[in-house]
C-alpha cells in the first residue's frame, strides 16, 4: 500500500530525513518512534503533503501512485489521512460544516453523490459515539475553544468519517491524560480491518500498550535504526534511545539524545 | 546544495506545476484575480466636457430643470467647496487629484429629457447591461421582492415595484424624481444630516450631485420588500456624484441595499457619494452595501476613488440606524457610515467587511456620536487584507455629556493573507459622561499555511479552504445582511479570492 524508498529530507540546509525506507501492507499498524529532533514529524508532514521540504532523492508511492505527483487534497481523496499533532482552529466555520465539506470533497473524488446536512448527521451518530464526541462540538467552530483533548478526540473523529485507507497519528498521544487516550486508542483500534494501515506516530511507549503495533521502527537522527514487532517497544522503554544510536554511527553523542 | 534534477530519473523533486497550497501561491494567484463586472455598455452618451465652475453646476441644474432654491444650495455649496482643502489624514496615497479633467455629468443619449421614461423607451443595451449584472429591470422578470432603482452614471434609468410601493405610501423614487415630485421633503430633509459644508467631498458632492434615490416612509408603515439601488459607473472619465436621501417618519421601518460595479479602465474614476438616513421616532433603517467597484488591476493601476460619506440622523426616541457593508472594490476606499445617536435609547450599529487585495487602499470604520439617554451603539469591523492591499480601520465612539447611561461595543478584527499587505486600525474613543460604558476589542490573525494545509489534509482544495476560512471570519457580519444579500456577499468573497490558492 505504501512504500517509501530511500527518502531524503532538507530543510533550512539541514538534512532531516537520510534515506528513509518504509512499506506497509494493507491491515497494517506500524509504530515509529524516535526521540526529539529524529525525523517523525518531518515524515508524517511529507506524507500528508507539506511542501516545505527538499526532496531531492527517494521515492513514495501510496496504491501504487506518486506521492510526489500529488496534491495535499488529493492524497487526502485517495485515501491518507493525518491526525495532526497540534490540530489547527478555524474560526467562524463549525466542525460539522468542515467536516461535510470535507466528505463532500472525498466523495466526488470517487465519483459519489454529495451528502446533504440531514443525511451527514444521521452519518456521523455513530461515530461520534465512537470517541465520545458531545454533539455541541459539532456546532462549535472547529477546534476553537476545544481542549487538547477535545482537539485530539476531533481528529479521531474526522479520522472515522472520512473513513481512510491509511491514517497516520502524528504524536497523537502527547498532552492526553489516561482516560482521553483510552478513548481515543479505542477509536483507533474499532477502525482496525484487514484493508486499513496505520503508521502511529509516537515518542513513548505507552500509547502502545492501547494501540498494540505489528512492527515498531525506531527512528534516529533520520535514519530507521532498527525495526521490531511490538516487543522493541518496550525493550526501547527500558533501555532508553541511547541504546541504539551508538549502533548506526559509531559516535556516541550522548548530548542529543534528549528526552 | 546543488538543485537536482535527475532527468529520466526516478527521484523526485520538490513537487512541480500540481504544488500544494502555499502561502505565496495564495498572493500570486490573488494578485490575477478577475473582475467580472467590467464591461463596457456602448450607448450614445450626453456628456459634459471635463471641467467644474458655476456654469457646469448651472448646465447641470438646467438639465435636471430643478427648481431655484437648489440650484442656490449647489452654488452655495461649491463656493465652499473652493475654500476648503482636501483631507490628508486618512492612511491612503495616491497621485493629487484633477477636479478640472473630470466630467461632472454624463447621462445615455436615450435618458435626455426631464420626464420619467418607461422601460419601453429606455435603451435595450442599458437593459441588457443590468440585466448581466443580475438586476433584471423589466416587468417580467423583476427580482422578487426587492424594488431597485437602477442608476447609470449621472441618470436613474428605472425603478421597479414604485406603484405597488405607492399603494402603501412608501416613496421610492429617483433623487431627480423626487425634487419634482416631492419638493417640499426633499428640501426638508436635503442636507439636514450631511450638511453641504460638512467635508471636502460632501461638499463638492452637494455642488454637483446628478441623481441617486430618495425613499420617505411614512408613519407606522413597514415597508413591504427590500429598496435597492444599484449603481453603474459607465462613461470613462466622468466622476460619479449621487446622493441618496432616506426618510424613516415616526414608527415606520425599511431595509435598503446598495450595489455598485464599473467598468474596467486604466485611469482612476472618482465616486464622491452622499447619503443622508433620517429615523424618526420609533423608526428602523437598515441600510447594507455590497460595493464592488472596479479595484484596478494587479499592478495597482486605474480602479474607482471611491470617497462617500454616509450618515444617519436617530432624530427620535428609540429609533435604530443599522450599517451594513461588505466592501470588496475600488482601488481606494475611504468611507465612515456614521449614526448621531440623538434620541434617547437610540440605537446605532456598523457591521463592516473589507477587503483590499492587489494594491488597494481601504481606510473604513465609523462614528458613533451619542448624545441621547441610553443609547447604545455596536461596531463590528472585519477588515481583510492580501495581496499588497493596506486595510485601515478607523473609529470614533463619541459620547457627549447628556449621553447618560449610553453604551458602545466595538470589536475590530483584521485578518493578513500573505506578507505584503498591512491592517490598521485606529480607534478614537472620546467619553464625556462617567455613567457611559465603552468595550472595545480587537484581534489581527493570519491565514496561515496552517490553516490551508490543514484543509488540504482532510480534501479540501486551497481555493475552497481559503473561502472557508474567509466566510468563517465575516460570519458576524454576513449574519446581519438580508438573507439574499449574504449569500451575494458571500459569492463576492469567493469571486474575489477566486484562484487565490493552487
Amino acid at each position: 500500500m505504501l512504500e517509501v524508498k530511500n527518502l531524503h529530507a532538507w530543510i533550512e540546509g539541514q538534512e532531516i530525513l537520510k534515506g528513509l525506507n518504509l512499506t506497509v501492507k494493507p491491515g497494517e499498524v506500524h509504530a515509529i518512534m524516535g526521540p526529539n529532533g529524529s525525523g517523525k514529524s518531518t515524515f508524517s508532514q511529507i506524507l500528508a503533503g507539506r511542501d516545505h521540504y527538499h526532496i531531492p532523492d527517494g521515492t513514495i508511492t501510496f496504491g501504487g501512485k506518486d506521492l510526489f505527483e500529488l496534491s495535499p487534497e488529493e492524497r487526502a481523496r485517495e485515501g491518507i489521512f493525518m491526525a495532526f499533532q497540534y490540530p489547527v482552529e478555524i474560526a467562524g466555520v463549525t466542525n460539522a460544516y468542515f467536516l461535510k465539506a470535507a466528505l463532500n470533497a472525498i466523495r466526488k473524488h470517487h465519483g459519489e453523490p454529495a451528502v446533504d446536512a440531514f443525511d451527514f448527521l444521521e452519518m456521523i451518530q455513530d461515530k461520534m459515539a465512537l470517541v465520545k464526541m458531545d454533539e455541541s462540538l459539532l456546532k462549535r467552530p472547529v477546534n476553537e475553544g476545544f481542549s487538547g483533548g477535545e482537539k485530539k478526540r476531533n481528529e479521531i473523529f474526522h479520522m472515522a468519517v472520512l473513513d481512510p485507507k491509511l491514517a497516520i497519528l502524528d504524536e497523537t498521544d502527547s498532552g492526553l491524560d489516561i482516560d482521553a487516550l483510552r478513548i481515543v486508542a479505542d477509536g483507533v483500534n474499532s477502525m482496525r480491518d484487514e484493508k486499513r494501515s496505520f503508521i502511529v506516530i509516537t515518542h513513548y511507549q505507552r500509547l502502545l500498550s492501547y494501540i498494540v503495533p505489528d512492527f515498531v521502527h525506531v527512528l534516529v537522527d533520520g535514519e530507521i535504526v532498527q525495526s521490531g514487532g511490538k516487543e522493541l517497544a518496550l525493550e526501547l522503554e527500558e533501555k532508553g534511545y541511547a541504546w541504539l544510536q551508538q549502533h548506526p554511527s559509531d559516535e556516541t553523542d550522548e548530548e542529543s539524545v534528549a528526552g | 546544495m546543488s538543485e537536482i534534477d535527475h532527468s529520466e530519473g526516478t527521484a523526485p523533486v520538490a513537487p512541480g506545476p500540481s504544488t500544494p497550497a502555499t502561502t505565496e501561491d495564495a498572493i500570486r494567484q490573488l494578485e490575477e484575480r478577475k473582475y467580472r463586472e467590467g464591461f463596457v455598455t456602448d450607448v450614445e452618451q450626453d456628456t459634459l466636457p471635463p471641467g467644474l465652475d458655476e456654469d457646469v453646476i448651472k448646465l447641470i441644474s438646467m438639465k435636471k430643470n430643478e427648481p431655484d432654491w437648489l440650484l442656490e444650495w449647489r452654488l452655495k455649496s461649491y463656493r465652499n467647496w473652493l475654500t476648503m482643502i482636501e483631507p490628508t489624514w486618512a492612511n491612503v496615497s495616491y497621485p493629487p487629484i484633477n477636479f478640472q479633467a473630470i466630467s461632472y455629468y454624463s447621462a445615455p443619449k436615450s435618458m435626455a429629457g426631464d420626464q420619467p421614461k418607461s422601460l419601453d423607451e429606455v435603451d435595450p443595451e442599458i437593459l441588457d447591461t443590468y440585466e448581466k449584472l443580475g438586476i433584471p429591470l423589466l416587468e417580467q422578470k423583476k427580482l422578487a421582492g426587492v424594488a431597485v432603482d437602477a442608476i447609470f452614471d449621472s441618470v436613474s434609468v428605472a425603478t421597479t415595484f414604485k406603484d405597488k410601493l405607492a399603494e402603501v405610501g412608501v416613496i421610492f423614487c429617483s433623487f431627480s424624481e423626487a425634487v419634482r415630485e416631492h419638493p417640499e421633503l426633499v428640501q426638508q430633509y436635503l442636507g439636514s444630516v450631511v450638511p453641504h459644508r460638512d467635508n471636502y467631498y460632501a461638499a463638492l458632492n452637494s455642488a454637483v450631485f446628478t441623481d441617486g434615490s430618495f425613499v420617505y416612509v411614512p408613519p407606522g408603515v413597514h415597508c413591504p420588500m427590500e429598496l435597492s439601488t444599484y449603481f453603474r459607473i459607465n462613461a470613462s472619465n466622468t466622476g460619479q456624484f449621487e446622493r441618496t436621501l432616506i426618510i424613516a417618519d415616526e414608527g415606520s421601518r425599511v431595509s435598503y441595499l446598495e450595489g455598485c460595479t464599473a467598468p474596467m479602465r486604466d485611469e482612476n474614476q472618482l465616486h464622491a457619494a452622499v447619503v443622508e438616513l433620517y429615523a424618526h421616532k420609533d423608526a428602523e433603517i437598515r441600510y447594507s452595501t455590497v460595493q464592488n467597484w472596479y479595484p484596478g488591476d494587479e499592478q495597482g493601476v486605474g480602479g474607482i476613488y471611491n470617497f462617500v460619506t454616509k450618515r444617519g440622523l436617530c432624530d427620535g426616541d428609540r429609533s435604530k440606524i443599522s450599517w451594513s457593508q461588505v466592501e470588496t472594490g475600488s482601488a481606494i476606499t475611504w468611507k465612515y457610515p456614521s449614526c448621531i445617536l440623538k434620541g434617547e435609547n437610540s440605537i446605532g450599529e456598523f457591521y463592516s467587511v473589507a477587503v483590499s487585495s492587489n494594491y488597494q487602499q481601504a481606510d473604513t470604520g465609523t462614528k458613533m456620536i451619542h448624545i441621547g439617554k441610553g443609547s447604545k451603539s455596536t461596531i463590528i469591523s472585519k477588515g481583510i487584507s492580501a495581496g499588497h492591499g493596506q486595510n485601515t480601520y478607523r473609529g470614533l465612539v463619541r459620547i457627549g455629556k447628556s449621553a447618560e447611561n449610553a453604551r458602545n461595543y466595538s470589536q475590530c478584527d483584521s485578518m493578513l493573507i500573505g506578507d505584503q499587505c498591512g491592517a490598521h486600525t485606529f480607534p478614537y474613543i472620546d467619553v464625556r459622561n462617567p455613567t457611559a460604558q465603552t468595550e472595545h476589542e480587537a484581534s489581527t490573525s493570519k491565514v496561515g499555511e496552517d490553516q490551508l494545509f490543514y484543509c488540504a489534509s482532510r480534501g479540501i482544495s486551497g481555493e475552497d479552504a481559503l473561502s472557508m476560512i474567509v466566510n468563517g471570519f465575516c460570519k458576524e457580519v454576513f449574519d446581519h445582511l438580508p438573507m439574499e444579500f449574504a449569500v451575494e456577499a458571500s459569492n463576492l468573497l469567493q469571486i474575489t479570492l477566486e484562484g487565490s490558492v493552487g
